[in-house]
């Protein structure tokens, strides 16, 4: 069935030929990095952790939302989505692969990356991540691989693929949660110390996860023969609408803790976010307030606007705001959330950080091994679903 | 494909899987000679998974008093530089690759959480001591995924660098900014190699480690052992309580980092 | 077959290629390793059978007992000679060079195994 993948227009090769040209260019900076260290980034003792883990959390809610694709379907007997659902599973198994990716690109010592499995730590949520994650990619995987084949073959898919979807529906739930609690239960991070931090990820997750669902969408029914439907997109647009909503909400909840609190260990980090901080020296910090308050901005405004119908009718307008909402939480969770945390550090310092030239190039290089998974998945299952509607 | 085919590949698959699994689990269970590393989860026999927070037995612990370091403001100096040396500490020059083991704050960036208000002129310039709390609580051994990190029987938060993944996380968890990592090779920038000692290698983090290799041997942590005849700072078993350590707790009033996190820290400040 | 003149003189090259480890030193063996033995022991911590067998896992072994479980340092041979368990302080204090002892035989077995990354190897005497 993969063989699909191997026939195409020659927008297809280009398109394939770029995302390899970046993957080289990731692959070579990822040795330099190899043979380096990790100094090769723009990390540093205060920030430890940086835009691979931030890329790896934010692509976890990206693959969680491909469950608000599976659910409706699959739980609730809602049709529109049946032919769709595919395109769910097999964008969740891309955007975990690429988190995987992600993490393996952030390790000190990457060779000893089974030491988790090796030595399983039931205390350690890293442990429990490691597992969530790959079963995931397991169940999205084979489970939709599957109905897929089947659906080439047009015989009912095997009975035993059904329990694999039900439990990927809990799952999807559980690895985002799981990744917040990565975050949520470290007492020195006041940021990120807050319960309602899984919910504003899950939030996010199904309003990002979608969004992204939907430019694919509207990408295949320009490049291909593949038309989503308008229904199906309408309520994809629907669940993108409500979740960023709650994300707003949940958003501001937690300014009105800060703020109405006045607790300094609160108030600092969303201050150094959107306004700037100031240490004890009096030297501003501000490098993220401009893309913090870029994405407030164009994440609530794309909210709002897709409150209207008539902003529903244009598929043109739909990308826009889509892409608008997916930007915005991007930055919220890319940036604000992981670099975020860091600041101030636990002993009152403010260090800023930039990422190196090499790690945008690795992060360039797994986001385009991404696409290209996704790439090679999407023309397989649209192939499959073409080939059976003629 | 027809049934008797699926049948033949079904049973050699779970043989195969069978076939690899049981001479592991085999070798496993009967050797009884398992590899030392996968039977100690931690240190404690009866306690969990590296997570102890132990009233009985010992635990090892600091007083600093910072005031004798403020009449010496050499001592300060003269304690890191024992630490750093013999534990091929590398400096590296910069503030983005640093790695220090225990270094001096001043009071404003150690115990945020006290009031800056309205501070003695005294008391802001006093040189803190800080390193690792060897918090009886560690946010760090609980995040840690490999048990790189963990508690000993006296009670330090130790390190195994072998294990250490370099996955930061339990940078991420400790509140008190204690631990460092090696984000590149750091041999060429050890000043001077002590022979005694390894070094790390690029990708692990590091912190204190109580000198465990000199409290094998029966002497006292580097910087204690300078701190010392100064009165500067006490060690031994907070446990115990006719340690000399324990007295001076019961006499002298003393505050710690953060203690409002129940990370239970083993060093305490007189202020 | 089809495409004769093609397959056969293909399958030539890749069975060559694939069996090149085994013709190309054939008839020589390589040289066998010769780590110089040390002169201030007589005796190793364990035999010398088992030592190139399993030193590995006793290293980890010595590593997992000393710094998890609070184990000693001192360890005795079967001859009564003390010696510390440690590689650093134990091992490289009779096996002083890692070039005329360690190297030897890792390199004839081409592993590259990174413990002096971290433990600091005594200085060569060149």
């Amino acid at each position: 069935m993969i063989e699909k993948a191997l026939t195409g227009d020659s927008r297809y090769w280009t398109w394939m030929t770029c995302l390899l040209v970046l993957m080289g260019i990731g692959g070579f900076c990822y040795t330099q990095q190899f043979n380096y260290g990790l100094g090769y980034t723009g990390m540093s003792r205060d920030v430890s952790w940086g835009l691979y883990i931030s890329q790896f959390t934010f692509l976890v809610g990206v693959a969680a939302g491909g469950v608000m694709l599976v659910l409706p379907y699959y739980l609730h007997n809602y049709k529109v989505f049946g032919r769709i659902t595919i395109l769910g599973e097999f964008m969740a198994v891309a955007a975990v692969s690429m988190c995987l990716m992600f993490i393996l690109a952030d390790l000190g010592q990457p060779m000893r990356a089974l030491n988790v499995i090796l030595h399983p730590t039931p205390h350690s949520i890293l442990f429990w991540d490691m597992i969530v994650l790959n079963g995931y990619l397991f169940l999205n995987l084979v489970g939709g691989w599957v109905i897929l084949n089947s659906e080439k073959k047009q015989v009912p898919p095997p009975k035993w693929v059904k329990s694999l979807i039900y439990i990927s529906i809990p799952w999807a739930i559980s690895i985002h949660t799981v990744t917040a609690f990565l975050y949520c239960g470290l007492p020195g991070r006041h940021y990120w110390l807050t319960a309602i931090l899984a919910p504003r990820f899950l939030a996010s997750a199904f309003a990002a996860g979608p969004s992204l669902l939907v430019i694919c969408a509207l990408v295949l029914r320009r490049y291909t023969d593949f038309d989503a439907g308008k229904e199906a997109i309408n309520k994809l647009l629907t669940i993108i609408t409500y979740a960023a909503i709650l994300n707003f909400f949940f958003v501001g909840l937690e300014l009105f803790v800060a703020y109405y609190s006045q607790i300094p260990g609160h108030m600092d980090t969303i201050d150094y976010l959107f306004f700037g901080l100031k240490d004890a020296d009096g030297i501003m910090y501000n490098n993220l307030v401009g893309p913090m308050r870029f994405s407030a901005l164009i994440g609530i405004s794309a909210t709002i606007a897709l409150l209207f119908p008539k902003m529903r009718e244009n598929y043109c307008t739909v990308g826009w705001l889509c892409g608008a909402i997916f930007l915005s939480l991007w930055i919220d969770k890319g940036l604000g959330l992981v670099l975020g945390g860091f600041v101030p550090s636990p002993l009152e310092y403010i260090t800023e950080y930039y990422p190196s030239a090499g790690e945008l190039g690795i992060t360039l290089g797994v986001w385009a091994t991404g696409a290209f998974i996704l790439t090679i998945l999407y023309k397989t299952a649209i192939s499959v679903k073409l080939a059976k509607e003629s | 494909m027809d049934n008797s085919r699926r049948k033949f590949l079904k049973i050699a698959g779970l043989t195969a899987i069978a076939g690899i699994g049981a001479p592991t689990a085999f070798n496993s269970l009967l050797k009884g000679e398992v590899h030392a590393s996968t039977a100690t989860e931690g240190c404690y026999p009866a306690a969990e998974h590296g997570v102890v927070t132990a009233t009985s037995g010992k635990r090892l612990g600091f007083v600093i008093d910072t005031k004798k370091f403020a009449a010496d403001r050499d001592l300060s100096k003269r304690c890191i530089e024992a630490c750093h040396s013999i534990h091929n500490v590398p400096d590296f020059g910069n503030k983005k690759d640093e790695i220090k083991w225990i270094w001096v704050e001043n009071y404003e960036h150690a115990f945020p959480d006290n009031s800056q208000q309205k501070v003695s002129e005294e008391v802001e310039k006093l040189p803190i001591m800080t390193l690792c709390n060897h918090c009886q609580n560690p946010p760090c051994v609980r995040a840690c995924p490999t048990q790189a990190t963990f508690k000993n029987a006296e009670g330090a938060t130790m390190m195994d660098f072998h294990r250490c993944i370099g996955c930061r996380f339990c940078m991420a968890a400790c509140p008190y900014g204690a631990r460092s990592f090696n984000w590149r090779d750091p041999r060429p920038f050890i000043k001077k190699e002590n022979p005694e000692f390894p070094t790390r290698m690029r990708g692990v983090v590091e912190k204190c480690l109580m000198c465990y290799e000199r409290l094998a041997e029966g002497k006292l942590p580097a910087c204690v052992e300078v701190a010392q005849p100064a009165g500067a700072m006490f060690f031994g078993d907070l446990n115990d309580p006719s340690s000399e350590i324990s007295q001076v707790l019961k006499e002298k009033f003393t505050i710690q980092r953060k203690p409002s996190l129940g990370t239970k820290p083993s060093i305490f400040y007189i202020i | 077959m089809y495409d004769k003149n093609k397959i056969i003189p293909g399958l030539i090259v890749f069975v060559g290629l694939v069996t090149f480890p085994i013709w190309y030193g054939f008839g020589g063996g390589g040289k066998l390793p010769n780590p110089e033995k040390p002169t201030i022991a007589k005796q190793c911590v364990m035999p010398t059978e088992e030592m190139r067998k399993s030193h590995m896992v006793l290293l980890n072994q010595w590593r997992d007992d000393i710094i998890r479980m609070g184990g000693t340092r001192k360890g005795v041979t079967a001859d009564g000679t003390d010696y510390v368990r440690s590689l650093q302080k134990g091992c490289m204090k009779c096996h002083a060079s890692k070039k005329k002892f360690c190297d030897e035989c890792h390199n004839y077995a081409a592993v590259n195994p990174y413990c002096w990354d971290c433990h600091l190897q005594p200085k060569e005497a060149n």
